[in-house]
């Protein structure tokens, strides 16, 4: 039977205190996220600068963003660069999560060494990787001439510049989600592994049908964070190749950003592309949503 | 060779390639910070220091104003780090401990908070701050960000395996809720309290959207916001900038030694996520 913690002395401080405990973090969560998420749409719908009163104008600042060709070609930048993260940050942090729970020694200081990447921020990653495949001077360059290749343009080429964003994307984030995979690993009982090896299977089959199918709760957590942390992708960007050369990694953030703070301020517009990000990205984790059923164990 | 010991020796050989490759960036800056002006961009480079000099670090200091970075850096991470605490661990032991009117959803609405990130809201929080007077003060860079779903749901969950009987025996004896919450309560959450410290420290350290929106003036850059303008101008100054960089993992580097632990744990019970 389950008591009623509070029989008979509800008093008014119980009953209030609950409420005092929350305050503060319903204000912010109200002035800081909910009241602006309306304030968006209702700026989406103004030509507004930021300074004037807002002239309201319908739907035309959409109808604007559907004809904005550089909008949609950030925006194919942006689903090229997390269609092809996405695989990698799902594929090696687990791999690396499995390598981590098996015996082995220096367990600690390898953890240790994936994980800490993950700690650096956003700016140092770009900066670090702006340095090494630097054009003239990078070590990377130095290591392809070592080994007769010639240098490689990689930050004034759309693509190799792409490819080094991605790159340094996947070393920043790796360690975090390896940990979540580990966390993961660790809830599967070792005894189903080993009457699998008792019947015979190979460490291979194990992996495909012990681990993957039960590890689909953390498979899928990660999915739906790295995703949504891949697409606001702005700051490690910035610091790497600052969108360029010429729009060629410019993802969405960055654009709305411009819109909004550089040059014309045209913060009604760029209200009206964020709701547009805004519904593209939650369209995608309903989706993941639904196609993994929450990501529960089948 | 058996194959048991071969699959250990392949595993050794993949794993400390993979390590290589990870540490390599931040080690490769770490080196190049000590060389001199002209060495770190000799072709071809050397790989270790020719002489090991701490100009790059002096420059950045004397010249860089990034003493003043760091400074303001530290304020806002530490303060916020505080607030973040503080409030966040009410809101989470509400939320384990209380069946008050509308719990649920209120739960609901704070966790949903996570799938609206500040970058697809930049523009109306931007007025937001504005209206609050916090525009380019550290006070918008302290508030707004120090409530945290992931905090909430982090505390709540270690609330949840407190036994309730503690309040009530506590209650029999006549303890006030307050009292219930910061003489016995508080005590007892310090893990998980110390947890979202780590956290909340390393995500303002290293945060540079809500400076980016909230700072205009110089002075009050923080170390991310400083790094990223000098990272994005045309001629890069690299010697200083390189040096800043390192200095700049400093802080979150001694947290990591001395609470790897924690780290690790924190992250493995609740998915840390800023």
């Amino acid at each position: 039977m389950k008591r009623k913690k509070n029989r008979g002395v509800t008093s008014l401080e119980m009953k209030l205190f609950p409420y005092f405990l929350i305050l503060p973090n319903l204000f912010i969560f109200t002035a800081f996220i909910a009241v602006p998420a309306l304030f968006g749409a209702y700026f989406s719908l103004h030509n507004w600068s930021g300074i004037n009163e807002p002239v309201f104008i319908g739907l035309q600042n959409y109808v604007r963003a559907f004809h904005d060709m550089k909008f949609w070609r950030s925006f194919g930048k942006t689903l090229i660069y997390v269609g092809i993260s996405l695989p990698f940050i799902m594929g090696i942090p687990l791999f690396l999560a499995n390598l981590m729970i098996k015996e082995i020694r220096a367990k600690g200081m390898f953890r240790a060494i994936f994980y800490w990447p993950s700690m650096v921020s956003y700016i140092i990653a770009g900066i670090s990787f702006k340095f090494m495949f630097g054009d003239n001077t990078g070590i990377i360059n130095f290591l392809l001439d070592l080994f007769g290749k010639s240098k490689i343009g990689w930050l004034t080429q759309g693509r190799t510049a792409m490819f080094v964003v991605i790159l340094a994307t996947i070393w920043a984030r790796t360690g975090f989600y390896m940990v979540t995979y580990i966390s993961g690993l660790q809830s599967i009982p070792v005894s189903y592994y080993e009457a699998a090896e008792v019947d015979g299977a190979t460490p291979l089959q194990g992996f495909f049908k012990i681990t993957l199918p039960l590890l689909k709760p953390t498979t899928f957590l990660v999915l739906i964070l790295s995703f949504i942390d891949l697409f606001k992708a702005y700051g490690l960007v910035l610091a790497l190749t600052g969108g360029g050369p010429g729009t060629a990694t410019k993802f969405v953030v960055q654009y709305i950003y411009e819109a909004a703070f550089d040059g014309k301020r045209e913060m009604g517009y760029a209200s009206a592309l964020s709701m547009i990000l805004l519904v593209v990205m939650a369209v995608f984790t309903l989706l993941q949503f639904k196609v993994n059923k929450g990501g529960e164990i089948e | 060779m058996n194959m048991k010991t071969r699959t250990t020796w392949l595993t050794y050989v993949v794993t400390i390639i993979l390590a290589l490759l990870f540490i390599f960036p931040i080690f490769w800056i770490t080196l190049s910070s000590f060389k001199s002006g002209s060495e770190m961009f000799r072709y071809p480079p050397t790989f270790f220091p020719e002489k090991f000099t701490l100009d790059n670090y002096r420059i950045a200091f004397e010249k860089g104003n990034f003493g003043r970075y760091f400074w303001n850096s530290t304020v806002v991470a530490v303060l916020s780090t505080i607030l973040t605490v503080i409030i966040n661990t009410m809101a989470g032991y509400a939320f384990a401990k209380y069946d008050f009117k509308g719990s649920k959803a209120l739960f609901i609405f704070f966790i949903s908070t996570l799938m609206l990130p500040l970058e697809v809201l930049m523009i109306p929080i931007f007025h937001v701050v504005k209206f609050f007077g916090m525009y380019n003060s550290f006070a918008g860079l302290i508030i707004p960000p120090a409530a945290t779903p992931t905090g909430v749901f982090l505390l709540r969950q270690y609330f949840l395996t407190v036994p309730t009987e503690l309040m009530e025996s506590a209650r029999v004896d006549g303890a006030s809720e307050t009292r219930i919450f910061f003489h016995i309560m508080l005590p007892i959450a310090k893990p998980a309290m110390s947890v979202l410290a780590i956290f909340s420290f390393m995500w303002r350290w290293n945060d540079f959207m809500w400076p980016l929106l909230v700072i205009r003036d110089v002075d009050k850059y923080t170390v991310q916001l400083a790094l990223a303008n000098f990272s994005g101008q045309y001629s890069v100054d690299w010697n200083s900038l390189i040096a800043m960089s390192v200095v700049s993992v400093i802080p979150v580097l001694i947290i990591f030694l001395l609470f790897q632990k924690q780290f690790v744990q924190g992250m493995v019970t609740s998915g840390m996520k800023d």
